[in-house]
């Protein structure tokens, strides 16, 4: 059985004298026990508040959430404040996307690494010092001594989202949920920070959840790829299959929209049509269908199902799914070759060296995420 | 640090100078005088201008101006045109009674408006929430003065609960060692009349702390829900800690910082704010005195609390920087 087993997950914001707001429709994915699973989409297709409602950090008013959310055995969608309280931090940690904002602007960096030791294994003093030091050594941090009296205004922004990683590692989580961690970074600091948490996983075998819109670092880290759009996944694949064949509309234009270095110059840009407001209701039909090129009045008929058209194992909920060769509707310069794809073929079961400059080659190269693509 | 104190209270010597010059050109645009006054409507002449020259007042005013400095750097204030009492001995007589209201006042004021603005902000939309931003509005709109009387005819004269006049009932008198009645009779084992202060303190106290509660109170809840909703309190959170920590540690730190600078505006605004509710409760502090000084033209003492008062915001002010300084690494001065 899976460690986190998300089924039907559904997130509604409900406020007085406004209309609810369904902002998570049913998601249900996997992650196995040293997986890295992907959960990628635009801005505003659910996916953080996914993993708040996984880590129970929604606000408690005015939030109702529905499904199962079973992390190893237990719903955390129904266990208590208290329950939640243990496993955050020890069984389940989270990065997030801003390292600066979140980091306490007043309390040392050394406090902010052993409160979380003292809460739960027990750590105080000098004690906790010393596991905190070596906390950021391992995560790169140097002269960790000297940083732990610091604020987070002294420290780097690479170095601050390495500080977050090292509070998020601080109990061996089995699970890491990391939030867009490299957003905020730039290019060269996002690929240290994701070889940073690859070693991490590949070292502990610690389950990661990626959250990002960045197609290159799902490229260069995940294992398994599940596309959301507008609440819900719309494609489920390991991430080869994905990148060698995007079959759901939506995936397929947001693979199709990323420029290459290698392509001819000149070539215009193909964005995703649309934005995510040109929507409809999953209850209606396939909420892509008004920005779909594909779409035909059967996707107007309820929600599609998921459906395995290509190969077992490839979830596509698409009633139109595009199943020519390779990625069809793409111009074959725009298309990312399968060999060449940033990272299809080296990561994976190859060593971490090979990994890393894969990383930094599909951070750098893919100049430009999937969300800004497709709202152009 | 040392050098920041030492700096900012150096700065006090122009911004004192540039006061006084302002105020004698003003005083002496004045209609009036200090002999006038003391002469009331019948005096003649002759009497007034004997009475000038004998208090320097027939001088030019670059003159006045120059004694006062020559006596200033001895640190003499001059005498009261009221009393024939120096200056400066007036003051210290009056100002303990007026900074023991005005503390306790503040301490009300904290004590009660940050628990309140915190509560209030944490369930934001409940009764107390309502109450607390309703009851602020209402703090701020009802003038001081108004309030001390009604406390006053309520609490003193009606139920009888606490005095309705004075520091302390005439009889049990405290060794006085720093003027502070209540810390006197603390200080000395007579807890009695430390005890009738304080009782005598409650209503004044009360009614002088209702603006700055309500502010505070406000500011505490704005500010607080501000944090609530910052990053690093998700990331608190996330880490599974206790809610004691969370709250204490990243929520209420973070909170107080905005409180600390309006703590120390407010607390130069009692000082001189303190003059009305002090006639009411004929409480017996510089704020009476002001008020006969300016009716009398009480030139000195006039010159003398303004220019303390000044010295008192800019000294509250250096305090609020570095206890700033304290709470927060980034403008920590090095």
């Amino acid at each position: 059985m899976a460690l986190l087993s998300v089924d039907e997950l559904t997130v509604t914001f409900t406020g007085r004298g406004r209309r609810d707001a369904k902002a998570v429709s049913g998601v249900s994915f996997d992650v196995d026990q040293g997986q890295v699973v992907g959960l990628v989409g635009e801005s505003g297709c659910g996916k953080s508040v996914t993993s708040l409602a996984l880590m129970g950090l929604l606000p408690s008013r005015g939030v109702k959430t529905g499904g199962r959310a079973d992390f190893d055995g237990t719903d955390l969608l129904t266990l208590s404040p208290k329950g939640m309280r243990d496993l955050r931090g020890s069984q389940m940690a989270m990065i997030f996307q801003d390292p600066l904002s979140s980091l306490n602007p007043v309390v040392p960096i050394g406090v902010q690494v052993t409160e979380i030791l003292a809460r739960h294994r027990g750590m105080k003093g000098e004690a906790a010092r010393r596991e905190a030091a070596s906390l950021l050594e391992r995560v790169g941090i140097p002269d960790p001594t000297r940083r732990l009296k610091e604020y987070p205004h002294q420290l780097s922004g690479g170095m601050r989202q390495r500080a977050l990683i090292a509070m998020a590692v601080a109990c061996a989580p089995r699970l890491l949920i990391a939030d867009e961690p490299t957003t905020a970074l730039d290019v060269t600091i996002q690929a240290q920070i994701l070889e940073l948490l690859k070693e991490l996983v590949d070292e502990e075998g610690t389950a990661l959840l990626m959250i990002t819109h960045d197609l290159g670092v799902v490229a260069g880290l995940c294992d398994q790829v599940n596309v959301l759009y507008a609440g819900k996944v719309v494609e489920s694949a390991e991430r080869r299959e994905l990148f060698d064949a995007p079959t759901h509309p939506y995936a397929n234009g947001l693979l199709g929209s990323i420029p290459r270095l290698d392509g001819p110059r000149g070539e215009p840009l193909r964005p995703v049509r649309g934005s995510i407001n040109d929507t409809i209701a999953w209850e209606d039909g396939c909420a892509f269908a008004p920005r779909c090129d594909h779409y035909t009045l059967e996707c107007l008929q309820g929600t599609p199902a998921l459906g395995e058209p290509r190969k077992p194992g490839h979830q596509v909920r698409c009633v139109n799914p595009v199943l020519s060769d390779g990625a069809a509707g793409l111009r074959e310069s725009a298309l990312p070759e399968p060999d060449e794809a940033p990272g299809t073929d080296t990561v994976g079961d190859d060593g971490s060296t090979e990994a890393a400059a894969v990383e930094k080659d599909a951070a750098v190269g893919t100049a430009g995420t999937a969300e800004k693509e497709a709202g152009a | 640090m040392l050098r920041l104190v030492v700096r900012r209270l150096l700065q006090l010597i122009p911004t004192l100078l540039g006061l006084s010059v302002l105020l004698f050109i003003w005083l002496n645009r004045l209609p009036g005088g200090p002999a006038a006054a003391m002469l009331g409507e019948r005096a003649t002449e002759a009497d007034r201008a004997r009475i000038e020259a004998a208090l320097g007042l027939d001088q030019p005013v670059w003159v006045q101006y120059g004694r006062f400095l020559k006596r200033l750097s001895e640190l003499d204030l001059g005498v009261s045109t009221q009393t024939g009492q120096p200056v400066w001995d007036e003051f210290t007589r009056a100002f303990p009674a007026t900074v023991e209201l005005g503390v306790s006042a503040m301490i009300i004021a904290i004590a009660v408006g940050v628990p309140l603005g915190y509560f209030a902000a944490r369930r934001r939309g409940s009764w107390l929430d309502v109450t607390a931003v309703s009851g602020s509005l209402l703090g701020i709109c009802i003038p001081v003065f108004f309030l001390a009387f009604l406390l006053k005819a309520v609490f003193a004269v009606q139920l009888g609960w606490f005095p309705s006049f004075g520091r302390q009932t005439t009889g049990i008198d405290a060794t006085e060692i720093t003027g502070f009645y209540v810390l006197d009779g603390l200080l000395t084992g007579e807890f009695d009349a430390a005890w009738d202060a304080a009782m005598h303190l409650v209503l004044p106290a009360l009614a002088l702390a209702s603006i700055p509660l309500a502010i505070i109170t406000r500011m505490t809840r704005a500010s607080v829900l501000e944090v609530l909703g910052e990053d690093y309190v998700r990331t608190a959170e996330s880490k599974g800690l206790s809610r004691q920590v969370v709250r204490g540690r990243h929520v209420l730190r973070n909170a107080l910082l905005p409180i600390v600078t309006a703590v120390g505006l407010l607390t130069g605004g009692l000082l001189s704010g303190a003059v009305l509710t002090e006639s009411v409760f004929a409480f017996g502090g510089i704020g009476s005195f002001i008020k006969t000084a300016i009716d009398e033209r009480d030139y000195p003492v006039l010159v003398g609390f303004i220019m303390f008062i000044a010295a008192a915001y800019v000294v509250i002010n250096l305090l609020v920087d570095l206890a700033y300084s304290l709470i927060d690494p980034r403008v920590r001065v090095h």
